[in-house]
């Protein structure tokens, strides 16, 4: 197998050990985030957890991976050249959280749960699309 | 706190972790999902074989945990359908303004102490947290 085919079926290895990590961690449960929000309510700390547990994996390994010269299937790493903490950085974490505390849903656990049989994901994830191509849109 | 669930929260970002460092080692890629979910869907210079593969991963791998697992509150919001696309449409719109969700910011960006990702993080789960609570105790209590 050449590398093109062969990063793509890395893509797909991480897309299934993301997708069952989500799942395992309840993520995909948008109850569950919720209540972790819920910091006046009946507070669940299991979302804290969930990404201090992968802070534990990514943190070293990332250090480990981008000291090296290049990625082993591609022939660099691609990674955000921006570097400043601008307005435009800190308005669109404002609107995602309120979209988030709304419904629950971030990205990553709405689209592992579309499989989930349930209508909610599928309605999330059009307006997750319509809402960035609208801000694909905006003059930079 | 009775709802709290350690080990299934410890197990399942270990793996989540684990996702975005075979990513970053063998693409070179950030597992952003909302980078990734745009990237796929809209026509640049960028390749979008790599994202396409990716969620039907993210998808596939879901399902199958899914069924597995007894979840019965996967998937359910508990809110009317205009409400979730609302939500949805905050959601796309805030991520691709701000550069990132949770995955790209939260994991990946804070793993390698970028600033940007670090002041995105703390101002989206401050929001998130604002938002609940306006929700909860201010107009539903």
């Amino acid at each position: 197998m050449n590398a093109s085919t062969l990063r793509l079926l890395a893509a797909l290895i991480a897309g299934v050990l993301f997708g069952v990590g989500l799942v395992i961690s309840q993520m995909t449960s948008p109850t569950k985030v919720l209540a972790f929000l819920d910091v006046a309510g009946n507070w669940d700390p299991s979302l804290a957890l969930v990404m201090a547990a992968a802070l534990l994996v990514t943190f070293p390994a990332f250090r480990l991976i981008l000291g090296r010269a290049q990625p082993l299937l591609d022939e660099r790493f691609h990674l955000p050249a921006s570097r400043s903490i601008d307005l435009r950085l800190l308005i669109g974490a404002a609107i995602f959280g309120i979209g988030w505390g709304l419904a629950g849903f971030c990205p990553g656990p709405a689209v592992a749960a579309l499989g989930a049989g349930q209508a909610d994901p599928w309605l999330f994830a059009f307006g997750l699309l319509l809402g960035s191509w609208v801000a694909g849109r905006l003059p930079s | 706190m009775e709802n709290f669930t350690p080990v299934s929260a410890i197990v399942g970002g270990l793996l989540i972790g684990t996702a975005a460092a075979v990513l970053l080692w063998l693409n070179g890629r950030i597992a952003g999902i909302s980078g990734i979910v745009t990237g796929a869907v809209e026509r640049g210079g960028e390749p979008r074989g790599w994202r396409w593969m990716f969620l039907a991963g993210l998808i596939g791998g879901g399902v199958v945990a899914l069924l597995l697992g007894d979840q019965p509150l996967a998937g359910i919001t508990g809110m009317s359908g205009p409400m979730v696309i609302l939500a949805g449409l905050l959601v796309g719109f805030g991520t691709r303004l701000g550069s990132g969700c949770t995955s790209g910011h939260g994991i990946c960006g804070l793993a390698r102490l970028s600033p940007r990702s670090l002041a995105a993080t703390g101002v989206f789960m401050l929001m998130g947290a604002v938002t609940v609570y306006v929700v909860r105790h201010v107009v539903g209590g």
